[in-house]
């Protein structure tokens, strides 16, 4: 039996001399029909290139393929050398025989058509199903993504829908060519871990309907360890392993691929949670928050705003010196929000943010999410490690570069860096110098705002590791912001679950993620991937989060606590 | 549609605002008003006469006092009365401005039916001989005055071709389009020129920004055409930056082109507001300033609407 794609020995380059920049050296593989191949890799290892040198996509980019052939059999039976192919028979094949999803569905759908007619067009061109029979055959498509309500939905905007939704529309857009195979480029790192379950319990689906084959690109093997036959493992444009997927997990043959597994946080349900530092009953906290609220008013009326987002709502809860509180929660939770209220940095927030006198006039500081976007590029590092310090008033004298060289060297960065600019450095010795920068005034609480989450897995467990010695170190208490619950697990002694603006459960780390007591924090445990439960099934869950947006005047009815354990506490669920 | 009505209700604190201005400031220019619009004549007269024709035109009062009376009369639709023309502002007004109009309209449909397909061409050449030789039009296009492009116009038009463009004449396009057209094709070339480099070099770099964009990409993995590609998924993306710039210029252009007027000898705008203030004719500049500044609105509105028609993204009224 031929298989549906061999690749040969492909070597994919870039820039004005592709055979010099070589980002794919040779990687060779074979996929049957039906099956499903996941490459696995960092950034930069060239997984990304290969599958869209698949469909000559990464002609697009600026790449082009200098060696190799891809040979793909074609709906009838005959097999096409892709590498070969001219640009028309190409665009057949992209558009009935490979179909793609992307990683970023909020930039991946074009804004000004409604999303009926994007559906619409790829089975005009497909298919040549135009007018009455084309929106039927959307209709129908966006019925299997389960989109429900789908008639109304064919109207709208894709910013007017969720992300979990547009990868749904992406999927039905593939789904319009009838693809034998479809090519799935990180298709949930963009999205919450709840509607990633639901996104790969849809493929799944559409799998087994279809019998269609895929190749699932991801950083994260414990994500594709359910959905995969076999799995290749990629460094630097190489595959430097592959093979059946249980023989890859539980006999990793290279150093790398066992690197990867021992890097990528798994999640265990409480058992990895930290044993050092615990929290004192009674000894005065160094921030605390009391009913924080912040809404942000929409909807203009004559004099004031109509509605209001609750963006957070009623959210209390204290920090020992010392301590991580990890606030975990999907996107629209309100966490992000709460740290920056601990900042000050909302413009319509209330409540009482108490700060105990720190070692500096500025206990708190924070780091941000993107250490390419948080770090000026036209200042060199000296320049940026300076800036919190002539901010605070503090002159540049030698004590205050002793400082730099001291923080730089404790961070695991080279002393020459100091002259050095931004994009001289890779992510994670970014997010280091943004640590280092946070740490300048010797503050007592750093606020991590999804500090690791931009990073790729094995740098990420350094950065983790980093941020654990530097805690013990100079006693710094963490304010951790993240969605993944196994980078949490790693790092938090508290974890406060966050849900549509509210805690809705707060206590010991070990208490809430072996023994979760709200119907929200079950579920976002059970939709972490990891690679023990591969064998689970999901079943397509269509929960939505609740809008925000109420009515001005508002004020949601009082919180009640229900005490599930000495440090942990439940809000009481409403039936609604 | 509250959102349309909310903008013109700023309209008249816009207006308001503007006729102060203009009011003062023509008043800063050195030189009196009575010596201007009579020239070497003025040095014959009288004292008596003098303080009779300003009595007339209403100058004797104090500034503040001229302005109430200007701005009561706007209330009945009345600009005040030209001293150059002997005849009601409006009336002057409304006689020039179809011409400016129309010369406005022809050259921004040169400018965006030239520069909108150059642009998209270069772009998708990006870096190619194609590309590199758009730019370089552009570039001239953008730096040569537009006196320059009208001389040279009639120069090869009378010289090689025996032709001379029609001058100083206007017949309205209600009477004779295709004369009205033919005379001021030549004129609205030359403003349109420096407009369409202008628009080419906007929706070249707009559309070279979108078409690395995500959706192109999801368009070509449909197996969409690259014609498709590109007007289709790329263009209406890439068009509000072009809007933009052509609203302002399109804003300017009906202020008048005093240059292009000059040469083509039209009586348009532009002529009209530099005669008013060379001689001093106090109510034709208040009442010439007043209606560009309307238009301007009134261009910045439609702008507006046509960034929502463009981008669903945008919704006027809320935040």
């Amino acid at each position: 039996m031929t298989p549906l794609l061999r690749v040969r020995d492909l070597h994919v380059g870039f820039g004005r001399d592709p055979k010099a920049n070589e980002v794919v050296k040779g990687v060779s593989f074979e996929l049957m029909a039906g099956q499903t191949l996941a490459i696995v890799g960092e950034s930069g290892s060239g997984k990304s290139v290969t599958a869209l040198s698949i469909n000559r996509l990464v002609d697009f980019g600026g790449g082009q393929i200098t060696a190799g052939s891809i040979h793909f059999q074609r709906s009838d039976g005959s097999v096409l050398d892709v590498t070969q192919a001219d640009e028309k028979t190409l665009r057949r094949v992209r558009g009935s025989g490979i179909g793609m999803i992307f990683q970023e569905p909020m930039t991946s759908l074009n804004p000004v058509h409604t999303i009926g007619a994007q559906i619409e067009e790829a089975f005009r061109l497909n298919r040549g199903l135009t007018g009455a029979a084309g929106r039927q055959a959307a209709l129908d498509v966006l019925d299997r993504v389960r989109i429900p309500d789908a008639k109304s939905r064919l109207a709208y905007y894709p910013h007017q829908l969720s992300g979990g939704m547009r990868q749904r529309v992406m999927i039905a857009m593939a789904l319009a060519s009838s693809p034998r195979l479809l090519i799935a480029d990180e298709p949930t790192t963009a999205l919450d871990v709840t509607v990633q379950a639901q996104i790969m319990a849809l493929l799944a689906e559409l799998r087994a309907e279809t019998g269609m084959s895929m190749i699932f690109i991801t950083h994260d093997i414990g994500l594709v360890a359910g959905i995969a036959d076999n799995i290749m493992v990629m460094q630097q444009g190489v595959a430097v392993e592959q093979n059946q997927i249980d023989a890859v997990l539980d006999n990793p043959q290279h150093d790398y691929t066992r690197h990867l597994l021992k890097a990528v946080p798994h999640f265990s349900a409480g058992k990895a949670v930290r044993t050092d530092g615990h929290r004192v009953e009674g000894r005065a906290p160094i921030v605390s928050v009391d009913d924080l609220v912040v809404r942000f008013p929409v909807g203009r009326g004559l004099f004031r705003a109509k509605a209001a987002v609750h963006a957070v709502d009623g959210v209390s809860f204290d920090l020992q010196p010392g301590e991580t509180l990890a606030i975990v929660g999907e996107s629209g939770s309100g966490k992000s929000t709460t740290a920056r209220a601990i900042l000050g940095l909302n413009s319509h927030q209330r409540g009482a943010i108490t700060t105990a006198a720190g070692r500096s006039r500025r206990p708190i500081q924070m780091v941000f999410q993107d250490p390419f976007a948080s770090l000026n590029p036209r200042l060199n590092v000296e320049a940026l490690l300076a800036e919190p310090a002539i901010a605070n008033g503090q002159r540049k004298d030698a004590a205050l570069h002793e400082r730099m060289q001291f923080l730089l060297e404790r961070v695991g960065l080279p002393a020459d860096a100091l002259e050095r600019y931004p994009h001289q450095f890779s992510g994670g010795q970014r997010q280091r110098l943004c640590i280092a920068r946070a740490l300048m005034l010797n503050p007592d609480v750093v606020v991590l705002d999804e500090a690791v989450s931009a990073l790729d897995v094995s740098v990420q467990a350094r950065v983790l590791d980093l941020l654990v010695d530097l805690q013990r170190e100079f006693n710094l208490a963490y304010l951790f912001i993240s969605h993944d619950m196994a980078v949490v697990e790693r790092i938090a002694h508290r974890i406060a679950v966050m849900f549509a603006g509210q805690i809705v459960e707060i206590g010991e780390a070990r208490g809430v993620l072996a023994d979760p007591q709200h119907s929200y924090t079950k579920r976002l445990i059970a939709a972490v991937p990891a690679v023990e439960r591969r064998n689970q099934h999901f079943a397509v869950d269509m929960t939505q989060v609740p809008s925000l947006v109420r009515q001005a005047g508002y004020e949601p009815p009082e919180a009640r606590w229900r005490q599930a354990g000495i440090d942990h506490q439940v809000r009481v669920e409403v039936a609604s | 549609m509250s959102y349309v009505v909310q903008r013109l209700l700023t309209f008249p604190l816009i207006l308001l605002g503007v006729s102060v201005l203009v009011f003062v400031s023509i008043r800063l220019i050195p030189g009196d008003a009575i010596t201007a619009m009579l020239g070497t004549e003025a040095g014959m007269m009288t004292p008596d006469q003098r303080a009779a024709l300003a009595a007339y035109f209403g100058i004797d009062q104090p500034v503040w006092s001229q302005y109430s009376r200007w701005f009561l009369g706007l209330f009945q639709g009345d600009l005040g009365v030209s001293s150059i023309y002997a005849k009601p502002v409006l009336t002057v007004i409304l006689e020039r401005f179809p011409l400016t109009l129309q010369l406005s309209l022809m050259a921004m449909v040169i400018a965006l039916g030239v520069g909108v397909p150059l642009g998209v061409l270069a772009a998708t050449r990006n870096e190619r001989p194609s590309d590199l030789v758009v730019r370089v039009l552009a570039m001239l296009g953008q730096s040569t005055p537009s006196f320059v492009i009208g001389v040279l116009i009639i120069y090869v038009l009378s010289v090689f071709f025996g032709m001379v463009p029609a001058m100083g004449t206007f017949t309205p396009i209600t009477v004779d389009p295709w004369a009205s057209l033919g005379q001021l094709f030549f004129p609205a070339v030359t403003l349109g020129f420096a407009f369409a480099a202008s628009v080419t070099r906007i929706s070249r770099s707009s559309m070279l920004d979108v078409l690395s964009d995500d959706y192109v990409r999801t368009a070509r993995a449909k197996g969409a055409s690259p014609m498709s590609v590109v007007w289709r998924h790329a263009l209406p993306n890439a068009l509000i930056p072009v809007v933009t710039l052509s609203g302002v210029e399109f804003g300017y252009l009906l202020g008048g082109a005093v240059i292009v007027e000059q040469i083509f000898a039209l009586p348009g705008l532009g002529r009209l507001v530099l005669d008013a203030i060379t001689q001093r004719d106090y109510a034709l500049v208040q009442g010439t300033v007043l209606f560009v500044a309307f238009n301007f609105l009134v261009v910045n509105l439609l702008v507006d609407l046509a960034y929502v028609a463009l981008d669903p993204r945008i919704r006027l009224g809320s935040r």
